[in-house]
C-alpha cells in the first residue's frame, strides 16, 4: 500500500509564515455572504428564545413525559463535537503525532466554540436563564447547596472546565503565532495584535517555561476527552429509564463524540482549506488520517448499537426490549433509522482508500454524520417517551420554537468560527515550523 | 518603557551556526543572553542549557489543591445541608470522584497558566532590542556588551556567521 507523504520540507520558514498570514487578508464578499448567512441564522434563534423567556417554555413542546428534546439533543450533539478537536490537539500531541500539526488549531477553535454553543442549552432549559448561576455552589440567603450526587451537577463542573480548559489551550497555542502575525501586520492591526500577542518574543527563557506549560496542559487536556462526554452519559445511564440504564454508556458516548466531531473537522475544514488556499499545508495525508479515526470510531459505533440490541433482547426485560423494538419499527422509525445508516453502515465506506483521499466523498459522509449523530441523541432523548408505565407513553413533539434554537446554534457557532478563520492563524505556524528543519552552514546535519 | 540594555543583537539564518555561537558565548562568560526563535526547538534549548522550567511545580500544586478543594468543599457543603439522595450516605465519596477529577484538571491548568505568565511575560528581559524577523525565519542572538567590549563581540559574532549585526547604546 502505498504511504503517504507529510508534504512539509518542501517549504521553508518564511513559506510558512507568510501563507498562513496571507490567510488574515481582507475578506471576500462569499466571505461576508456567509458571515451574514450565520448572524442570521442566530438572529433567529435569538429572537425564539425572547419569545420563550415571555411566554414559558411550552412554547418549545415541553410536554409530559418528555420535558427537553431538542434541546438537550442539541446539547449532546454539540458537546460531541468537540471532542474530536481536544483528541486532536492534547492526545495526538501526547502521541507526538506528526499529521495533527497542520489541522489542530483549527480543530481546536471548533472545539470552543462547539462547547461554547453547548452551554447555552441548559440555561436555555432552565427557563430562568437570569438566575443560572444558582447552578454553582456559592453561599446564599437560602441556606442551600446544589446536590453534588447528581450527574447534572456533574455536568456543570465538567463543561465548565472542559470550556475553561479548551479556551486556555486555545489561547495559549496561539500566542507565538499572535506574535508572529503582529511583527508582519501594519497600521491598527499591528497594535491589536500586539496587545493579544501579550509582548512575546520568542526569548529563549520564554520558551523554555512555555514548551514545558503546553506539554502540562496537553497531559491536563487529554483526560477531558473521555470524562466529559462520560459525564455526559451518566446524565441518562443513572437513572432507570429503558434505553438509558447502561453501562456501555460511558465509551459509547465517547466514541460518538469523536466521530461526530471528526465528522464537523471535515464539514469545516474541506471549504476552508480551499477557501483559504491552504491545500499545500492541509493535505490528503491529513484527511486520510482523520478518515480512519472516523472509521475506527465509526466501528465502535457500529458495536454498541449492536450491543445495544444484544443486551435489550439478553436481559429478558419487556420495556428494555419494547424500546427498541420501537426505535427500529415504532412511530419514530424513521429517527431509528437516521441514526444507524450514516453511523453505523455509511462510516464503513472509509474503509476503501479511494473514499478516503476524495474530498468530495469525504464531505457528502461527513454531512451525513452530522445528520446521523443528531440523530442518535434524539433517539436517545425518545427513550423517555416510553418508560414503565403504558399509560403515560407519549410522542416527542418538537415545535418550532425547538427548531428555531437549533437554527440559531448553527448560527451562533458558524459565526464565532468564520470570524476566528479570518483574524487569527487557523494553523499553528510555530508547530508546522518545527517539522521543518532550519537551513544549515555545514552539510549532513544534526540528527 | 524600560531602559535599553546596551548590546550587540546578531541575526542568524543557519541553525548550526547559532548553536555553535551560543556555546562559544557561554564559556566565554556571556551568561546573560536572550536568544529569539520563533518555534519550540530542541538544539537551540541545548545550546542555551537551561535547568527544566519550574513551571511544573505550579501545574502539581495546583493539581492538588483542586482535589483537595473538591472533596473538602462536597463533604463539607453535603453536612451542612444533608440532604439523602437515592439512598447514598450523606458522605458518598464515589459521588464526588467527578467534581474532585474535574477541579484537579481546573485548577491545575489556571496554575500552569498563571506560572507561565509569571515566569516568562513577568520576569522577561525588559529593554532588549528586538526584530521582527525572529518570529519568521531568523535566529537572534542578543549579548549584553558595552563599550569597548562590544566591538569584539560583534567581531567573532560576525566571524561566526550572523547575517546581521546590530548595536543597542543605553
Amino acid at each position: 500500500m502505498a504511504v503517504a507523504v507529510h508534504d512539509a520540507p518542501t517549504q521553508t520558514h518564511a513559506d510558512v509564515t507568510r501563507d498562513v498570514v496571507a490567510t488574515l487578508a481582507p475578506a471576500t464578499k462569499g466571505y461576508y455572504l456567509l458571515l451574514f448567512g450565520a448572524v442570521g441564522l442566530f438572529l433567529i434563534g435569538a429572537i425564539t428564545l425572547l419569545l420563550i423567556v415571555k411566554e414559558g417554555l411550552g412554547l418549545a413542546g415541553y410536554q409530559p413525559p418528555v420535558f427537553w428534546s431538542v434541546f438537550i439533543t442539541t446539547f449532546v450533539f454539540w458537546v460531541g463535537i468537540g471532542h474530536a478537536g481536544t483528541l486532536i490537539s492534547a492526545i495526538l500531541y501526547l502521541f507526538r503525532s506528526p499529521w495533527r500539526t497542520a489541522v489542530y488549531r483549527a480543530t481546536e477553535a471548533m472545539t470552543v466554540f462547539a462547547v461554547m454553543t453547548a452551554a447555552l442549552f441548559p440555561i436555555i432549559h432552565i427557563g430562568r436563564q437570569w438566575i443560572f448561576y444558582w447552578l454553582l455552589p456559592y453561599p446564599n440567603q437560602r441556606y442551600l447547596w446544589p446536590n453534588f450526587k447528581s450527574p447534572l451537577m456533574w455536568d456543570v463542573f465538567a463543561i465548565g472546565t472542559y470550556f475553561t480548559v479548551s479556551t486556555s489551550f486555545l489561547i495559549f497555542g496561539l500566542i507565538p503565532d499572535v506574535a508572529a502575525v503582529r511583527d508582519k501586520a501594519t497600521g491598527w492591526r499591528k497594535t491589536v495584535y500586539s496587545l493579544l500577542s501579550l509582548n512575546w518574543q520568542g526569548t529563549d527563557n520564554q520558551w523554555r517555561h512555555y514548551s514545558r506549560a503546553y506539554l502540562y496542559l496537553a497531559a491536563l487536556a487529554a483526560p477531558l476527552v473521555l470524562s466529559v462526554h462520560s459525564v455526559v452519559s451518566w446524565d441518562f445511564a443513572s437513572s432507570l429509564i429503558p434505553g438509558w440504564h447502561g453501562t456501555i454508556f460511558a465509551p459509547y458516548f465517547v466514541a460518538g463524540a469523536i466521530y461526530s466531531g471528526v465528522g464537523m473537522v471535515f464539514t469545516l475544514l474541506i471549504p476552508l482549506r480551499k477557501y483559504l488556499k491552504l491545500e499545500h499545508m492541509i493535505t490528503d495525508y491529513h484527511f486520510d488520517n482523520m478518515a480512519k479515526l472516523t472509521l475506527f470510531t465509526g466501528t465502535i459505533l457500529f458495536y454498541a448499537y449492536g450491543m445495544e440490541y444484544f443486551v435489550a433482547w439478553y436481559s429478558g426485560n419487556t420495556f428494555e426490549q419494547t424500546t427498541f423494538f420501537r426505535r427500529a419499527f415504532g412511530p419514530g422509525w424513521w429517527a431509528g433509522w437516521s441514526m444507524i445508516i450514516p453511523n453505523a453502515f455509511l462510516s464503513q465506506l472509509l474503509w476503501f482508500r479511494k473514499i478516503r483521499t476524495n474530498l468530495t466523498s469525504l464531505f457528502v459522509i461527513s454531512i451525513f454524520i452530522n445528520i446521523g449523530m443528531w440523530f442518535e441523541r434524539y433517539v436517545i432523548i425518545q427513550s423517555l417517551a416510553n418508560d414503565y408505565v403504558p399509560y403515560a407513553w407519549d410522542q416527542m413533539n418538537p415545535t418550532w420554537a425547538d427548531w428555531g434554537i437549533l437554527a440559531g446554534s448553527f448560527g451562533w457557532f458558524g459565526m464565532w468560527f468564520l470570524l476566528f478563520a479570518k483574524n487569527f492563524p487557523v494553523v499553528a505556524i510555530q508547530e508546522i515550523k518545527e517539522f521543518i528543519p532550519m537551513p544549515r552552514k555545514r552539510a549532513g546535519g544534526h540528527h | 518603557m524600560a531602559k535599553a540594555t546596551p548590546g550587540v543583537l546578531a541575526s542568524f539564518e543557519h541553525i548550526d551556526a547559532a548553536c555553535d555561537t551560543i556555546r562559544a558565548l557561554r564559556e566565554k562568560g556571556h551568561r546573560k543572553l536572550t536568544v529569539y526563535y520563533s518555534h519550540p526547538n530542541h538544539e537551540l534549548e541545548e545550546a542555551c542549557g537551561h535547568a527544566t522550567s519550574p513551571v511544573r511545580l505550579f501545574t502539581l500544586i495546583g493539581g492538588l489543591t483542586g482535589t483537595t478543594a473538591a472533596f473538602a468543599m462536597q463533604i463539607w457543603m453535603n453536612r451542612d445541608w444533608p440532604l439523602l439522595v437515592g439512598g447514598k450516605p450523606i458522605v458518598a465519596i464515589p459521588a464526588f470522584v467527578v467534581i474532585g477529577f474535574e477541579l484537579t484538571v481546573l485548577i491545575g491548568s489556571l496554575a500552569t497558566l498563571f506560572g507561565t505568565f509569571l515566569l516568562s511575560v513577568g520576569m522577561r528581559n525588559k529593554g532588549v532590542i528586538y526584530d521582527g524577523r525572529f518570529s519568521d525565519d531568523r535566529i537572534g542572538v542578543f549579548v549584553p556588551a558595552g563599550g569597548a567590549e562590544a566591538a569584539g563581540v560583534e567581531k567573532m559574532l560576525r566571524e561566526a556567521g550572523a547575517v546581521e549585526v546590530k548595536h543597542a547604546a543605553a
